[in-house]
């Protein structure tokens, strides 16, 4: 049951990394691809979790952490070079 | 705000978060983990706003851990919100930009205040110039400086002004 | 405690699940911005959250991760949105009023 609900899971988290896809292609602006980057490392993280819990190493976390650590530094920069230049 | 009080404090969060993040409590990794939070907190003994601007009085943290919670019941309300009009065929906005005044003057407050009206339902933090905050709202309710303040920042304020002044 | 971490993981998902329906759908970059950063912080914690269940030895850094996230999603997103607007992005036709314009231009 707990297993089939992983399954479930990975499911809506796949289609939720492909909308976002989507938005990432499409744009139309910068900004808007931005964005979708952003969602889309966000749904990495818990795909990386997902991978982990999956293959049972827990190691893998800390992938998923320092994921989220650049993907918040590298919007942040984008931002300021949308905003300004670099 | 004291040097001493900024180094034990900024120690004792370093040093908590190295040991949450290895998991552990060998001597070997508590040992590293010990230099590097002294090292870290010696250099920023002048205050960092994260820890210095906090308030440590029986108040203060009986307040924190009931925002902790208000916080967790308007996020789940914010995505409930997200869920109900993303779902709906219509699509119903009516966005806008507002502006509401905070009454908090330290900067971790208004960090803290522009993340929470972020995450919780319909607003999003575009702008801090000051006091003021330029919120977008989902569903304008009222673009009225005073009435908005009052349906965006009041739940908020309550609480961050007893943690943070 | 495996079927609770699995209902918490199935609804974490379905809220990144709408979070990247927000995107697709809403009608300009600010909308989406407000749908992609609420349903992904949700979504993220609640699946983490779920994975503790299933694994208790991960709950610590878990809990680490979802800290994090839920420190640097709103700022990221305000940054953006705040560059958004500085660039002149475009807004929906729906905007019904737009303070920030008024006060620093477009």
């Amino acid at each position: 049951m707990a297993e089939l609900l992983v399954y479930l899971a990975a499911t809506l988290v796949g289609v939720a990394f492909l909308l976002a896809l989507y938005r990432f292609f499409k744009g139309p602006s910068s900004a808007d691809r931005v964005v979708a980057f952003d969602v889309l490392t966000i749904v990495s993280v818990t795909a990386i979790a997902l991978v982990a819990l999956a293959e049972g190493r827990g190691i893998y976390l800390d992938v998923a952490l320092i994921y989220a650590l650049l993907s918040f530094l590298g919007v942040i920069v984008v931002a300021r070079y949308l905003e300004r230049g670099l | 705000m004291s040097k001493a009080r900024n180094f034990t404090l900024l120690f004792a969060t370093l040093t908590l978060f190295w040991v949450l993040l290895n998991g552990s409590l060998a001597l070997d990794v508590l040992v590293v983990g010990l230099v590097a939070a002294t090292l870290i907190a010696f250099l920023f003994r002048d205050g960092l706003a994260v820890v210095s601007e906090l308030r440590t009085s029986p108040r203060a943290l009986i307040t924190t851990v009931r925002y902790v919670f208000f916080f967790i019941r308007e996020l789940v309300k914010a995505n409930l919100n997200v869920a109900r009009i993303v779902l709906s065929p219509a699509l119903p906005l009516n966005p806008g930009f507002v502006k509401v005044r905070t009454r908090l003057k330290s900067r971790m407050g208004r960090l803290l205040l522009a993340n929470s009206i972020t995450l919780t339902p319909g607003t999003l933090t575009v702008d801090l110039d000051g006091e003021w905050l330029y919120i977008h709202w989902v569903t304008v309710d009222t673009a009225d400086v005073e009435a908005a303040t009052a349906a965006i920042v009041g739940g908020f304020e309550e609480y961050l002004e007893v943690m943070y002044g | 405690m495996d079927i609770v971490g699995g209902l918490l993981l199935v609804g974490g998902a379905a809220f990144l699940l709408f979070g990247g329906l927000g995107l697709v759908r809403m009608p300009d970059v600010f909308n989406r911005i407000q749908a992609g950063t609420k349903a992904t912080t949700l979504g993220t914690l609640l699946g983490l959250a779920g994975i503790a269940c299933l694994q208790p030895d991960w709950a610590l850094k878990l809990f680490l991760i979802g800290l994090f996230i839920l420190f640097t999603n709103p700022i990221s997103s305000q940054v953006l949105a705040r560059a958004a607007h500085r660039s002149g992005a475009r807004k929906s036709a729906l905007t019904a009023v737009d303070r920030l314009e008024e006060d620093h231009g477009a």
